[in-house]
C-alpha cells in the first residue's frame, strides 16, 4: 500500500470516528443527566415510600415534619396540560390544514412566518403577557379572587404548543402524495372531502406526532406557567383555581434548599418524574413519526 | 350493417393555453358512445391536457385558459356541476396510486363519498367493480389487506375498479400501462375491450402498438393540432398525412 492510500485511509478513519463521537455525544449527555437525576433524587425514597411520594395529598416541604406528596403537583400539571391541549389541538390542526391545503401562496408564507415568530417569543415574555393581561381578564370575567388560575396557564401554554403542532402537522400534511388528492378529486370529491377524508387521513400519524410534541413542550414548560398559574400546591377542583405544576415547583424551590437535603432530593425526584413523562410522550411521538415515513 | 354511432362527446374549436404556451389549437372532434377512442402523439402534443380539460381537472391550474366548448350528451361541461362532471368523466392516471387503505376501502371510497353507507350495498359495489376490472379472482380472499401490497398491474386494475364504483359514463386512460410489464399490460388492455361495452373510453397512449391493438378510432395529435383522425385500422394502414406516417413508422417522436 503506498503512502497516499494510507494517509487517505487514516483520514477516513479519523473523520468517521469524529462523526460517530458527535452523534453519540447527545446520547451520552442524556444518559448522564438521567444518572445524575437518579443519584440526587433517589435518596428521597429511603424516607418517603414511592407510593406516598406519588399519591400523598400534601406538599409541605418546609414544615416540621415535612410532607412530600406530589399528587397536587401532578394534578396541577395534568390539568394545565389538558386545558392547553383542548385549546391548542383543534386550533393547531385546523390552521395546519388551512396553511397546507387552502391558503393561497402569499397568505401561506405570511402565516408560516407568523407561526415561526410565535415559537421564537421567549416563554418569559408570554408569561408576562399572560400575567398582566390574561390574569386580570379572567378575574373579571369569572369574578374570581385571583386571575392566576389553571385556565390562565392553559391558555398561555396553548400559545406555546401551537407553533410546534402547526409546523409539524403542516409538514405531515404537505408530505401527503399529490396523487392521493388527484385520485380523490378525479372521482368527484369536493375540496373538503379530499382534505378531510384523504389528506387528513393519510397525514394522521404525523398529526398525532405533532400533537404529542406540542404537549411534551407544554408539560416541560416552566417559566410562563410559574408566572400565570398562581402556584398554590393544592389539589385542584376546577380550571378556575390556582394550581402549581411539577416544573414550577422545582424552579421556585430549588434555590431555597440545602444541597443534599431531603427537600433537595425530593425536587430531583420530581425531575425524574418529569423526565419519564416527557420521555414517554416523545417516544410515542417518535413511533408515530416513523410510521408516517413508511 | 352499419349503425350510426351516437355522439357522446363533442369538442368544438377547443384551445388550451397555459400562461403563454398553447397546448391545444382549435380542436374539433367527436367521440362516440361505447368506442375506444385512442389519442396518440409525441410528448407535448396536448393529449393529456385535453383529458384534463374533459373533466375540468385543469381548472385547478391557475394559469389554465381555454376557448371553445366541450359538450357531453349535448350539454356544455361548464354548465355541469364540477363534482358530478368528474364522477361522470373519470380518469385513470399513468401510475397507479392506491389510497393508503385496504383493497375494499379503496373501492368503497367513492361510493361512500357520494353518500352510500349501507354495508351490503357497498360489498356489492366493490365486488362488481373488482369483477369488471378483472381483479376479483386475484383479491377476493384478501379484501382487507392494504392495497399497497398489490403488484403494479393489480394496482392499476384496482384504480380502474375504484373508478367503476362511482359509475362513470366516460373513462379516460392517461397512458395506463406506461409503468407496467407486458403481462399486466395485456390484462389492462383486455379489461379495456370489455369495458367499452358499457362505457365510452378514451385512451391516451405513447405506445403506438397499443393504439393499434385496442383502438376503434385513433387521433394523431402533434404540437397541439389534430393531424389526422380515422378508424384505427385505416390510420395505421393508409395514413393520409405524411407526418402521421412518419410518426407511426418511428421516424420521429
Amino acid at each position: 500500500m503506498d503512502i497516499r492510500t494510507r494517509i487517505r485511509k487514516i483520514r477516513e478513519f479519523i473523520i468517521e470516528r469524529m462523526i460517530f463521537l458527535s452523534a453519540i455525544l447527545s446520547i451520552i449527555i442524556v444518559a448522564l443527566i438521567f444518572a445524575f437525576l437518579l443519584k440526587e433524587g433517589l435518596s428521597i425514597f429511603w424516607r418517603v415510600p414511592l407510593s406516598d411520594f406519588l399519591f400523598a395529598r400534601n406538599w409541605y416541604p418546609i414544615s416540621e415534619p415535612p410532607q412530600f406528596g406530589i399528587l397536587p403537583l401532578i394534578l396541577g400539571s395534568i390539568l394545565v396540560t389538558a386545558g392547553a391541549g383542548i385549546i391548542s389541538i383543534p386550533i393547531g390542526i385546523a390552521s395546519a390544514l388551512f396553511i397546507a391545503e387552502i391558503a393561497p401562496r402569499k397568505t401561506k408564507e405570511v402565516m408560516k412566518a407568523g407561526i415561526e415568530l410565535l415559537a421564537a417569543i421567549p416563554s418569559v415574555v408570554i408569561g408576562f403577557i399572560g400575567m398582566i393581561t390574561l390574569g386580570p381578564l379572567i378575574k373579571t370575567i369569572f369574578n374570581l379572587p385571583t386571575g392566576l388560575t389553571a385556565l390562565s396557564g392553559s391558555i398561555t401554554l396553548a400559545f406555546m404548543a401551537m407553533p410546534t403542532i402547526v409546523s409539524i402537522a403542516e409538514d405531515a400534511i404537505t408530505a401527503v402524495p399529490r396523487q392521493y388528492r388527484e385520485a380523490a378529486i378525479a372521482m368527484g370529491a369536493t375540496k373538503w372531502q379530499t382534505t378531510w377524508r384523504i389528506v387528513a387521513y393519510a397525514a394522521r400519524p404525523g398529526m398525532l406526532a405533532a400533537v404529542m410534541l406540542g404537549i411534551g413542550r407544554v408539560i416541560g414548560e416552566t417559566m410562563a406557567v410559574m408566572m400565570v398559574t398562581g402556584n398554590a400546591a393544592l389539589i385542584p377542583h376546577s380550571f378556575l383555581q390556582p394550581v402549581r405544576t411539577l416544573t414550577a415547583t422545582v424552579a421556585a424551590e430549588m434555590g431555597e434548599t440545602v444541597q443534599g437535603g431531603e427537600h433537595y432530593a425530593a425536587l430531583f425526584a420530581i425531575g425524574i418524574v418529569l423526565f419519564i413523562i416527557t420521555f414517554l410522550i416523545n417516544g410515542a411521538a417518535d413511533i408515530y413519526l416513523n410510521k408516517t415515513k413508511k | 350493417m352499419v349503425e350510426t354511432p351516437t355522439i357522446k362527446i363533442s369538442i368544438r374549436n377547443f384551445s388550451i393555453h397555459f400562461g403563454d404556451t398553447t397546448a391545444l389549437k382549435g380542436l374539433n372532434l367527436d367521440i362516440h358512445r361505447n368506442e375506444i377512442f385512442t389519442i396518440i402523439g409525441p410528448a407535448n402534443s396536448g393529449k393529456s391536457s385535453l383529458l384534463q380539460s374533459l373533466n375540468r381537472l385543469n381548472d385547478l391550474n391557475p394559469v389554465y385558459k381555454k376557448t371553445g366548448t366541450i359538450l357531453i350528451d349535448n350539454q356544455d361541461i361548464d354548465t355541469i356541476d364540477v363534482e358530478s362532471l368528474r364522477t361522470r368523466v373519470s380518469i385513470v392516471f399513468a401510475l397507479p396510486f392506491p389510497l393508503p387503505l385496504s383493497i375494499f376501502d379503496n373501492i368503497a371510497y367513492g361510493p361512500r363519498m357520494h353518500g352510500i353507507k349501507n354495508k351490503s350495498k357497498l360489498t356489492e359495489i366493490v365486488e362488481k367493480g373488482l369483477r369488471e376490472a378483472y381483479l376479483w379472482d386475484e383479491v377476493k380472499d384478501r379484501l382487507d389487506s392494504p392495497a399497497m401490497n398489490l403488484s403494479g398491474g393489480q394496482q392499476q386494475r384496482l384504480c380502474i375498479a375504484r373508478i367503476l364504483a362511482v359509475e362513470p359514463e366516460i373513462i379516460m386512460f392517461d397512458e395506463p400501462t406506461s409503468g407496467l410489464d407486458p403481462i399486466s399490460t395485456a390484462r389492462v388492455e383486455e379489461t379495456l375491450r370489455i369495458l367499452k361495452e358499457r362505457y365510452t373510453i378514451i385512451l391516451v397512449t405513447n405506445n403506438v402498438a397499443q393504439a393499434a391493438r385496442v383502438g376503434d378510432r385513433t387521433a394523431f395529435l402533434l404540437m397541439g393540432e389534430l393531424i389526422e383522425l380515422n378508424e384505427t385500422k385505416r390510420l395505421f394502414t393508409m395514413a393520409q398525412d405524411k407526418r402521421t406516417d412518419d410518426y407511426l413508422t418511428g421516424k420521429f417522436g
